[in-house]
């Protein structure tokens, strides 16, 4: 074992004092001390387990991953939060997942549309409310193409059918009707709603939408959810190497986009952790190849691009080589406008389930090294992924508490750290500059070729802000 | 310094190369064509499409109203060292914590239970004793106060039992302050949530403490500001006390919570009430709140149990805060100073400048009720003709004050109040009655944009413009803010929409 990997064991161990016995010998087992080849049995650490009550988790709910990741940005879906209000309220147009349409009118991503519980729906069942809510919101948005229900926890919990309501009012109205079963206390994390709603993907709207011809270049975008404007950069790129796009997943989709992803020769997959079942279940029941790409960043957009390629003839190879030659000139430029501003900067990032490794390169394209990382929801395959894209003895966590994140911060003292709106102003109050990025701090995009300028801007302005020296920094 | 022109989202999707990517996509999207969507369109514009917007009973769309727990949290953290603590599902206190963030742009604390399945088949006993055992341990708070989330509610967690075991048990110190409130989200909203916690909160820490006044609290007022999210509200009315030479303990004062100073260190409890000061609040000569409807059970609480006098008294606007120092000096006989009494003459002054402005502008306003009540007043002194009046958390008792309060007024005339509606309902309202300004909070910004009333973001959440919670909108310096606000608004739009003629003044 390498002495990077002690001393950073070391560190764990330390921080790890802190907590009461039981939940220490817990968190020892999501926290670990990176090591490339994987190789060392104890660099491993353990995910997707429940978080331990009173910790200050980062994690939200698998409502949030069925809202806020996977149905929240189809557009011309009317998705109700069934069930209290304020699931809803929380995340109402909090993720940007930019969209075009006239709101209210064909298409609904921008709005907040609940049951709004009461407590006689608590006692008596809120599944009549439901019924006749599904009425009157076919009335007043006849374009919708669908209505999906997302459930909160107490409809869970009070045995609720909204199966049965969704059968019914779907035939009476002659409409789509999508029950999602998300509610907030089911599995660990936002990850199991992303699962749940890519089932009813599946169940309710896959194979039933309209493609007119197909072509050999037909492809789908799956897992981006067009933050600022991301999968529409992605779709840029992919239509200048000569490819269709026919589906985005899940960013400024429609329902018709959601019924003939399967239709695609190959699925492009950014986002694996949030939509890696449907692609699974799609090369099962259809045949549909996937390929996992990585637009963040020239060097990993390079090697995405030729990797896509190769699933194609020789006219798109040939297009794929004449791209690189075409944006590399750009992309060195803003590399070598940020690179000196930045380079040997450390970053310290803690995101949600792609994020913490797919923008390793393009930190690194801009000379700066990812220190510590880790996953709010990963899996096992997320961790195994990211493990070879960092440095020896680099900090890999999981379920980050915020005790942790302070302690290892104080201990690595990164020039940068990446991540959520709650972990934002502690970061300020600390005097360490810090970015949103989930939400991109409101910028973006940041895939593709017009995301990097963008990424490469923000970063700068990040991390040499002149206010960060106006602080009079006690000790 | 680099010079480079980088396009982002502002600007880049409004390039050719996008706008023809957009028009390609439609192909897969199958939408309804230009013609359907116009026609769409204009018939939501209608009085048909309103009649049978109104007759929804059973759905919400773009309401102002949030979940009990949020005002629980908030409530809790204006206290020293005090965790708030949400027993219950822990996506929940996310989206809390997030949603403060998001407004104040400041930290938040808060904690959950993370209950799962499992909880729910069994009971959250072990999550609350794991909790409130690892809590203490890592963040190692004065007092913990203890929420619920409708999981927990519908479940039936006996919150008093368990934490009584947690104690037992030796978990947590027999000492550590841990009162609690059951605040399920399914009743109410964030007002009562704030409403239960502070009952919660006050109960449980003072709970035999009265009659032994220590001496820094004799002839003291509380003063209990309710769910108010403007934080210069808490300074201003700190500083006008200490203007008057009141001796006053704020209750749940999360001014310093949420307007921390920047000291390169970050502390999980930079404010709140101090809890000697909250615990010997039982003994004050009066307890006056600055909100009514965020306050009922509280007041009734210490009217009964502390058997003080007490006063609601929401000091926003000339009148109402007349009333507020009138009352105010009566409780305690200190008079109202000079200072204060020049604030009150600056602040007429620049209603009676600026009132050409707003006589006669015709008004719509969505918010929370004690806000609604403070800005109806206040417009009505300017002149201004209130006429939508939506408050989706408002209930009878609210309707029945309002009107009352319209009814002063001549220029309450034209109002209607319209509670449990939403703004999808106001949203009918300003095309089939337009009126031409909107008061409301940031996602008022949608009816803006729908129907171009120009938007004076006033209330909760203030997402998409920063620092408005910074200044007070309370007592004569907030009303000189509101006028500010209002009035300028209004240039705003008048000199957009004389850009190309005439018109266009460059005083006014």
């Amino acid at each position: 074992m390498s002495t990077a990997i002690k001393d950073t064991q070391k560190m764990i161990e330390e921080v790890l004092e802190a907590y009461p016995e039981k939940t220490k010998k817990d968190r020892a087992k999501h926290l670990a001390a990176n090591d490339p080849t994987g190789q060392c049995s104890t660099c491993q650490v353990k995910s997707n387990m429940k978080s331990r009550p009173g910790v200050m988790t980062v994690r939200g709910c698998a409502y949030a991953g069925a809202k806020g990741v996977v149905w929240g940005p189809v557009k011309d879906q009317v998705t109700i939060s069934h069930g209290p209000v304020g699931c809803g309220q929380y995340s109402w147009w909090s993720r940007r997942n930019y969209y075009n349409g006239q709101t209210g009118v064909d298409t609904f991503g921008t709005m907040h549309i609940t049951t709004d519980f009461q407590e006689r729906d608590i006692v008596y069942g809120g599944d009549k409310n439901l019924h006749a809510a599904l009425h009157e919101l076919k009335g007043l948005f006849p374009l919708a193409k669908s209505m999906g229900i997302l459930s909160e926890c107490p409809v869970g919990l009070i045995g609720d059918d909204i199966e049965a309501v969704s059968k019914t009012a779907s035939k009476e109205l002659d409409i789509p009707i999508v029950p999602v079963r998300c509610e907030g206390f089911r599995g660990v994390s936002q990850s199991l709603g992303h699962h749940i709603a890519n089932d009813t993907i599946r169940d309710y709207i896959l194979g039933k939408g309209e493609l007119d011809k197909s072509t050999p270049y037909d492809v789908a975008i799956i897992g981006d959810y067009n933050i600022g404007g991301d999968a529409w950069a992605s779709r840029k790129m992919l239509e200048e190497l000569g490819l269709r796009v026919i589906a985005q997943w899940t960013g400024d989709a429609s329902i018709n986009e959601m019924g003939i992803a399967h239709k695609a020769k190959l699925n492009l997959v950014h986002c694996y952790r949030s939509m890696n079942y449907i692609c699974r279940h799609m090369e099962e029941t259809y045949g549909t190849p996937w390929v996992e790409f990585n637009f963040f960043g020239p060097t990993k957009i390079y090697q995405s691009i030729r990797k896509i390629a190769s699933y194609f003839d020789d006219r798109i190879k040939e297009n794929a080589e004449k791209m690189i030659e075409k944006y590399k000139p750009v992309m060195d430029k803003i590399v070598e406008a940020y690179k000196p501003r930045l380079e040997g900067k450390k970053v310290m990032l803690y995101v949600g389930g792609l994020r913490p490794r797919h923008t390793i390169g393009a930190y690194e394209d801009l000379g700066m090294e990812v220190i510590a990382s880790g996953y709010e929801f990963g899996h096992n395959d997320d961790y195994k992924r990211t493990y070879p894209d960092m440095k020896e003895g680099a900090v890999i966590m999981d379920d980050a508490t915020l005790y942790e994140m302070e302690e290892f911060t104080r201990r690595l003292r990164p020039d940068m750290v990446g991540s959520g709106i709650k972990e934002k102003y502690s970061y300020h109050k600390m005097g360490v500059p810090f970015r949103q990025m989930h939400s991109w701090d409101y910028s973006g995009p940041y895939h593709g070729f017009d995301g990097f300028p963008v990424f490469a801007r923000d970063m700068d302005m990040t991390v040499n802000s002149p206010t960060w020296d106006l602080i009079r920094r006690k000790r | 310094m680099i010079r480079l022109k980088i396009r982002d989202h502002n600007d880049l999707f409004q390039g050719q190369e996008y706008i023809e990517q957009f028009e390609r996509k439609r192909e897969f999207e199958k939408g309804p064509s230009d013609e359907e969507i116009r026609r769409v369109a204009e018939w939501t514009k209608t009085e048909e499409y309103k009649e049978k917007n109104f007759a929804r009973q059973h759905i919400k769309i773009n309401p102002a109203k949030a979940c009990q727990p949020l005002g629980a949290v908030f409530c809790a953290s204006g206290f020293e060292g005090t965790m708030p603590f949400v027993q219950g599902a822990q996506g929940c206190v996310a989206y809390f914590r997030s949603h403060l963030n998001r407004h104040f742009k400041e930290p938040f604390a808060a904690i959950s239970t993370s209950m799962t399945e499992d909880a729910a088949v069994f009971g959250g006993l072990n999550n609350m004793l794991e909790g409130l055992e690892n809590a203490y341990a890592l963040y190692k708070p004065k007092m913990i106060a203890v929420s619920t989330t409708c999981m927990a509610e519908v479940i039936g967690d006996d919150l008093n039992a368990f934490i009584k075991q947690a104690k037992e048990k030796g978990l947590i110190p027999k000492d550590l302050p841990v009162p609690f409130a059951h605040t399920p989200s399914f009743v109410g909203s964030y007002i009562t949530g704030y409403d239960n916690m502070m009952k919660g909160i006050l109960s449980g820490i003072t709970a035999g403490k009265k009659g032994e006044p220590n001496s820094r609290t004799t002839n003291k007022i509380n003063f209990i500001p309710g769910f108010d999210t403007y934080t210069g509200d808490y300074f201003e009315l700190k500083r006008l006390m200490n203007m008057m030479g009141v001796k006053h303990t704020v209750l749940a004062d999360v001014s310093n919570v949420f307007d921390s100073p920047n000291t390169g260190k970050h502390t999980l409890y930079p404010g709140g009430t101090p809890l000697a000061d909250a615990m010997d609040s039982i003994n004050a000569d009066a307890t006056i709140a600055l909100q009514k409807y965020s306050t009922f059970k509280t007041m009734e609480y210490v009217g009964k149990e502390w058997s003080q006098k007490t006063a609601v008294l929401t000091p926003i606007g000339i009148k109402n805060t007349d009333r507020f120092f009138d009352e105010i000096s009566k409780i305690t006989g200190k008079p109202v100073p000079q200072e204060i009494e020049d604030e009150r003459g600056r602040a007429v002054d620049a209603m009676i400048d600026s009132h050409p402005y707003v006589h006669g502008k015709r008004f719509a306003l969505v918010g929370d009720p004690d806000m609604l009540m403070g800005l109806v007043s206040f417009l009505m002194e300017m002149g201004g003709i209130p006429v939508h009046i939506v408050c989706t958390m408002g209930d009878k008792k609210f309707t029945e004050d309002l009107n009352a309060l319209l009814s002063e007024s001549p220029f309450g005339a034209e109002a209607k109040v319209y509670t449990g509606k939403d703004m999808w309902h106001l949203r009918s309202l300003l095309f089939t009655e337009p009126v031409d300004l909107l008061i409301g909070n940031s996602y008022a910004k949608f009816l803006w944009r729908d129907t171009e009333t120009p938007l004076i973001r006033i209330g909760f959440p203030l997402f998409d413009r920063h620092h408005l919670h910074r200044y007070p909108v309370i007592g004569y310096q907030g009303t000189i803010n509101l006028v500010s606000s209002v009035v300028n608004t209004v240039l705003d739009e008048m000199d957009r929409k004389t850009i190309n003629t005439t018109s266009f003044d460059v005083i006014r």
